[in-house]
């Protein structure tokens, strides 16, 4: 290790003996995040797990309101930007200022794509009143299916809502650090916040993997 | 600190078995497999498979020390705990009658 090369960088705090080690600390303290979050959203899996095993035929047949094309869309389009974001780490730790700013930035770019379709997939939940509460009244599912369907949907908006939160969180935090990116405050030798980040962002993209085939690809009689 | 992450080529080909994976995912939705579970247990296997690439490339978790993955692996075990532990209530209630 370059010790002394590395204590003069003005990033290592005084408490690491070097960047490396600062580093090293830096990734499992994150990834311990990264538990509290799994467990965070794993009460969220479990409770849909319950029910699952509770209604099945019904949430086949609420399944049935989803969109699948959109699904398929969201998740093509969050795959890519999780693509981008590990090419933006890369860019970051090769030192590239412009290149890391870009990836940065094109990976907002896919987070907004995919908080749009949301939002459009949710303006049509609430249009044909398939959200929960007084207002649920779902036309085109069978009345000895509402039980169930209600509960599918609470699930619906608590899962998906929540990693659109995670998402809405992470995209002023990616301009952020674009910007520190295009302004040079990150080296080959220093890059650990974006590679942070980026841990983040591959774990929101997790969640949506496990959300696709749970929430919209439930029943295999329906037709495309 | 560039030279403990994977290369560009490692980066695309994660990215293309990945997108081969969603569509894998999709088109076995829609596969009868003879029984309900059996889909669903292709779709999580498919996403649990999605999920480690993610894991192991995009996150360099393979390429970091140990330790890390000892982390990772207690956090999803104990989900796997969660789940698993509840359902041997939720489950087994229609056995008895």
């Amino acid at each position: 290790m370059s010790e002394h090369a590395a204590a003069a960088h003005p990033r290592l705090q005084h408490h690491f003996d070097s960047l490396e080690q600062q580093k090293e600390a830096s990734v499992l303290g994150m990834w311990t995040f990264l538990v509290t979050e799994i467990m965070f959203f794993g009460g969220l899996f479990l409770v849909y797990t319950v029910y699952r095993v509770m209604y099945p035929d019904s949430f086949a047949v609420a399944s049935r309101e989803l969109n699948i094309f959109l699904g398929l869309i969201n998740t093509i389009v969050l795959i890519g930007s999780s693509f981008t974001m590990a090419m933006g780490v890369h860019s970051a730790a090769l030192g590239r200022k412009r290149g890391t700013a870009l990836w940065l930035i094109v990976t907002a770019l896919l987070g907004l794509v995919f908080l749009g379709v949301k939002v459009g997939e949710y303006q049509e939940k609430f249009e044909h009143h398939l959200v929960p509460g007084t207002h649920f009244a779902p036309d085109h599912i069978p009345v000895e299916h509402h039980r169930g369907a209600e509960a599918y949907f609470s699930l619906y908006f608590a899962m998906t809502g929540l990693h659109a939160t995670h998402m809405i969180i992470g995209i002023p935090m990616l301009l952020w650090l674009a910007a520190m990116a295009y302004r040079g405050r990150f080296s080959r030798a220093y890059s650990t916040p974006v590679e942070m980040f980026g841990l983040y962002w591959h774990f929101v993209d997790i969640i949506w993997i496990f959300l696709f085939p749970l929430l919209y690809l439930i029943d295999p009689s329906r037709h495309h | 600190m560039s030279e403990h992450g994977p290369s560009l080529k490692t980066y695309v080909a994660v990215f293309v078995a990945l997108l081969l994976l969603t569509m894998a995912t999709y088109t076995a939705a829609y596969m009868d497999f003879g029984s309900h579970s059996l889909n669903v247990l292709v779709a999580l296997g498919i996403a649990v498979m999605k999920a480690t690439l993610v894991i192991l490339f995009f996150m360099h978790v393979k390429y970091n020390e140990r330790l890390v993955s000892v982390f990772v692996v207690a956090g999803f075990a104990w989900l796997a705990l969660l789940i698993v532990g509840t359902l041997h209530d939720y489950w087994t209630r229609g056995w008895l009658g």
